[in-house]
Parts: C-alpha cells; structure tokens; sequence
C-alpha cells in the first residue's frame, strides 16, 4: 500500500466535502476529480504490477506535494491547511527518506532508524493535529450555531419590539387624542361655566330691570314736573314784582328754592339708580371698597321689588326693615354682596308669592330685611361681625331639599324660570369672597330665613 | 271739589300744592293727600262722601293702586267717587284691569297738570 495515495486520496475526499468543491469550484472540482482517479489508478497499478512500485512511488510524491503546493498557494483552500498541516510532517520526511534512498543507499541505511523514529513521530503529530483540528472544528461550529441561535433571537426579539413600537405608537396616539378630547371638553366647559355665570347675572338684572325703570321713571317725573314748575313760577314772579309786591315775589322765591332743591334731590336719586344698575351688570372688579351695607340692602330690597311687581301686578308684600345704624361701613365687594342681597330678597318674594297662591285672604306675605352689628368677643381672637338677615314667612323649605340648595344648578322653580345658579353663587361669594357663612334656618310651613355672616 | 291723592311718593304733595296754588288759594279745589293705598281707605271710611274724586298711583308697596280700586267699586259706598288711576307709560297691562275694576279715567306718568285741570273743568 502507498502512503502518499492514500493520504491524498483522503485530502482530496475532504476538500471536495468540506467546500462543496461540486457546486461551488466546479473547476478546481474536476482536477480534483482527475486526481482522485490518478491516485486510485496508481494504487491499482502498483498492487497489479510489482516491478513499478518505484515509479508509481514518485509518481504519488508528485501527486501529494503539487495537492500540499495548491493548498497552500491557493485562497479558496485555506481552510483546508490545517488539516494539511497535519499530514505536511509525514509526506516531508516520507519523501525525504524516499530521495535519500534514491541518492545514496548507504547513507539511508545507516539512517533509516531516524526516519522511522522521525515518521512515527509525524504519523502522532498527524493524528494528535486531526483530533485537535476535529475539536477546533466542532467547537467553531458549536460557536457558529450559538452565533446563528442569537442572531435568530434576536431576529425574533427586533420583531416583537417593532410590533411593540407599533403597539405604543397605536396607545399614545390614542391617548393623546383622549386628551386632547378632554382638553376641549374642559375649554368647552369652561367656556359655558362663564356663559352661566354671565346668563345668571343677566337673569338677576332682566328681574331689576322693571323695578329700575319704576325707581328711575318717578324721580325724572319729579325732576321734570318741578322745572315745569319753577318756570311758570318765575313767570309769576316776574309779574308779582312789575306789580311792585316784593313780599309775593319772595314767597314765590322760596317756592323757587325749595323744587329746585327737590329737582336736585331726585336727579341725584336717578343718578345713584343709574349707577348701581351699572354696577351690577359690571364684572366684579373683585376690590373690596368700604360700604354702606344698610344703604346697599334697601336699593336692592326696593329695586327687587318693583322689580317683581312690574312682572306680577298681583304681588304684594309688607317689607319691614330693621337696619343696625352703628354698623358704618365695611369692607366688601359692593357688587358682589349686593348680588347676593338681591337673590335673597327675590328668593324670599317668590316663595312669600308661592304661599300666597295657596292661602286665603288671611295670609300676610312679609318679608324682612335686618341687619344688626355683633360686636368682637372681648379678650378673644374673634373678630366683629355683621349680619344680615333676609327673612320670609312663606311655606319653608323641606328638609330633604334645604340640603341641595346650594348646589349649582339645583331648582325648585319650574323648568325655564331658574338658573339654580343664583343660591350656589352667592354662597361661593360669600364664602370665597369674603371669608363670611351664609346660614339659612327654616322651618315648614312658618318661613325661611337666610343669614350672611361677614367678618369685619 | 275734594280731591285725594294717593301716591307713595311724598314730593306728589308739594307738586300738587304749588301746580295748583291759584285754584288752591281760591278754593275751587281741596287736595288731601295718602302716602299708601291703606291710608286712602281708612280716610274713606272717616270721612265719607267727602271725596269726590280719588287720584291713585298704581305701583306701591303694600296695597296696590288696583286693590284700592276694586275695594272702593266693590266695597265702598254708593255712590262711589270717581277714581282716576296714574299708570306709566306704555303699562297696557295695569290699564286694561283696571278698566276692568271700573276705573273712571286715566293719566299716565309724568302727570300732564294741563290736562287734568281740563279734566277736571277747573280750568282758569
């Protein structure tokens, strides 16, 4: 058996093998192919015929060396050197002893026990190098099918965070449209919130405009009938003192005073008129100015109920006013308190009127108006208080509605009639704005009575 | 000629006074004066058939001008006095009822002095 064949006869088995030399080197495949059979040929050759062992002998050295030279010359076989590496020792010293041989016969025989040795050693070098070489492989490809493993995971893993980007994107999208729904609700609200902020105050002011037109309507008719006045007394005047009655003239001047100063007075009665309308229907400017609360109640009390008359001509009521002198002024927000006035009083009329429906003629309708000055507690921390008082003797309110009647938008009037505004706002005013209670105390069938209590 | 005003508005008193000083001065005319409709009925009914003629505003407190009116037609006295009712301007409404009630004329606020002296022929 020849070495040299075998060994290449397996070199090129692996090569063709292990880079698919059929497929992807077709050229180099059929060389390979040629070669295979060369080996096979010469193998054949040499059993069949004893006396060409020697050139069938360098004929296979040819054959293994030009396969070592390819190897290593050539790229596409690089990772074959390995293995030829392993093989390299035995077919160098193999040919090595075999050329000695030829040369010089003598010395190779003096010699032939180191080549042996020196082949034994390249037959262990070549077997150690192709189990380490099979390990190295092995471990690569394990490497290589841990590599394939991760880059397939983490294939797997860009996959699902792309669907999971989407997902979020899909949720924040969604999210934000919800909140941007919701922001324009709150605007919306918002908006509407003022709108019924503003329809209440326009309600309470739709309900002073007849009591103002009759408060501002009387004083002009004053100012109006005493300038007629005056001028036919100047008239008269002039007459009396052409006529030489000095003492007439005088009297008539007198006359002449006096509806002046009553033209004047009821000017400024229209004046004052004017400009609390103005002031009602003005936003508050939220500024606390000292003020008459006295004088404040009885405009609005008088204003709302000429107010209600004008609307009901049927409306009657005895109105009583018990108002504490030495309260002086006090710092409130005059528009707003007077508001809150003006809604007790009217709340108080309807429900005095409500009672009158249900009544015989022995029913008063009353309603009361007081204030009254509650002095600081001495040596306490407490401050003085005013009160003021909006008292009906109408049918009361029951007890499983005085709970609610603070709350915006409740009402108990007829649908169109009530904002169910006017009782939640004047308790934020009262409240909010000015740190005081609003109190209401009633009592079935005998009348209700709503207290502000502000500090001052 | 007794005429009552009534009129919660003090200063009517002196407009009245002094638009009518002259027929006041010679007597043609007497005005007494009621500050609310209650009072007009209580003087009524002391001093019956005194009152020829009774000025009423209609908006006061308390009693209206049209409760006097009706109680008067209805309650009151035979013959009743005449009853002239004040009304503001453009009051359909306070009209038309108290037409209703029996009412015998009308005058709508501001008083034209000129017109009710001619209403009441006493005209100088």
């Amino acid at each position: 058996m020849n070495l040299q064949l075998i060994i290449s006869f397996f070199i090129i088995l692996h090569l063709r093998k292990s880079l698919q030399t059929a497929s992807q080197f077709p050229g180099w495949n059929k060389i390979l192919i040629a070669l295979l059979f060369a080996c096979i040929a010469l193998q054949a050759t040499e059993i069949s015929f004893r006396d060409t062992k020697l050139t069938i002998i360098w004929l296979s050295h040819i054959i293994i060396l030009s396969i070592t030279g390819i190897i290593y010359s050539k790229k596409i076989f690089y990772s074959a050197r390995s293995t030829m590496t392993a093989v390299l020792p035995l077919v160098l010293v193999s040919f090595l002893s075999d050329l000695l041989e030829l040369i010089n016969a003598d010395v190779y025989t003096e010699w032939e026990k180191l080549f042996d040795t020196a082949q034994l050693f390249s037959l262990i070098w070549m077997v150690t190098m192709l189990i380490t070489n099979r390990n190295q492989k092995k471990a690569i490809e394990k490497e290589r099918l841990k590599t394939q493993e991760e880059e397939r995971q983490n294939k797997i893993m860009a996959t699902l965070k792309a669907e999971l980007e989407v997902q979020v994107g899909e949720r924040t999208a969604e999210l934000t449209s919800q909140k941007e729904e919701l922001e324009h609700a709150l605007t919306v609200l918002t908006a509407t919130q003022s709108q019924l902020i503003q329809s209440e105050k326009m309600a309470s002011l739709g309900e002073l405009t007849a009591g103002i037109a009759h408060e501002i309507q009387n004083p002009l008719n004053f100012v109006n009938n005493f300038s007629e006045l005056n001028s036919e007394l100047i008239t008269e005047m002039k007459e009396a003192l052409n006529e030489g009655n000095i003492t007439e003239a005088k009297i008539i001047a007198d006359d002449i005073n006096n509806n002046e100063q009553k033209i004047i007075f009821h000017g400024k009665r229209a004046d004052a008129i004017v400009k609390g309308m103005l002031q009602h229907s003005r936003s508050s400017n939220g500024i606390k100015e000292p003020t008459n609360i006295n004088a404040l109640a009885d405009e609005y009390l008088r204003l709302a109920y000429h107010g209600l008359r004008a609307k009901d001509k049927s409306f009657n009521a005895t109105l009583n006013t018990d108002f504490d002198g030495s309260i002086g002024n006090i710092d409130i927000i005059p528009q707003d308190i007077g508001r809150v006035i003006l809604n007790l009083i009217t709340n108080a009329f309807y429900a005095v009127t409500e009672k009158k429906k249900q009544m015989d003629d022995g029913y008063e309708p009353t309603v009361n108006v007081s204030t009254a000055l509650k002095p600081a507690p001495v040596g306490g921390s407490m401050r003085a208080r005013v009160l003021i008082s909006v008292k009906d003797n109408g049918n009361g309110i029951p007890q499983d509605v005085v709970d609610k009647i603070f709350q915006p938008f409740f009402t108990t009037k007829p649908t169109g009639q009530g904002t169910g505004l006017g009782l939640s706002m004047s308790y934020d005013i009262v409240t909010k704005g000015h740190g005081g209670e609003l109190k209401v105390e009633t009592k079935e069938g005998e009348g209700t009575a709503f207290i502000i209590n502000l500090p001052v | 000629m007794k005429i009552l005003v009534v009129d919660d508005e003090r200063d009517i008193q002196t407009l009245f006074e002094q638009r009518f000083r002259k027929e006041i001065r010679e007597r043609r005319v007497e005005f007494i004066f009621a500050f609310a409709a209650e009072d007009a009925l209580s003087y009524l009914y002391q001093h019956e058939h005194e009152a020829v003629l009774i000025l009423s505003d209609i908006n006061m407190p308390g009693m209206s001008g049209l409760e006097l009116l009706r109680q008067i037609k209805q309650k009151y006295l035979k013959p009743p006095p005449v009853v002239m009712m004040i009304t503001a301007y453009g009051d359909a409404e306070n009209y038309n009822i108290a037409k209703q009630l029996g009412a015998d004329d009308f005058l709508t606020k501001p008083v034209d002095f000129n017109l009710l002296k001619e209403k009441l022929k006493i005209n100088s």
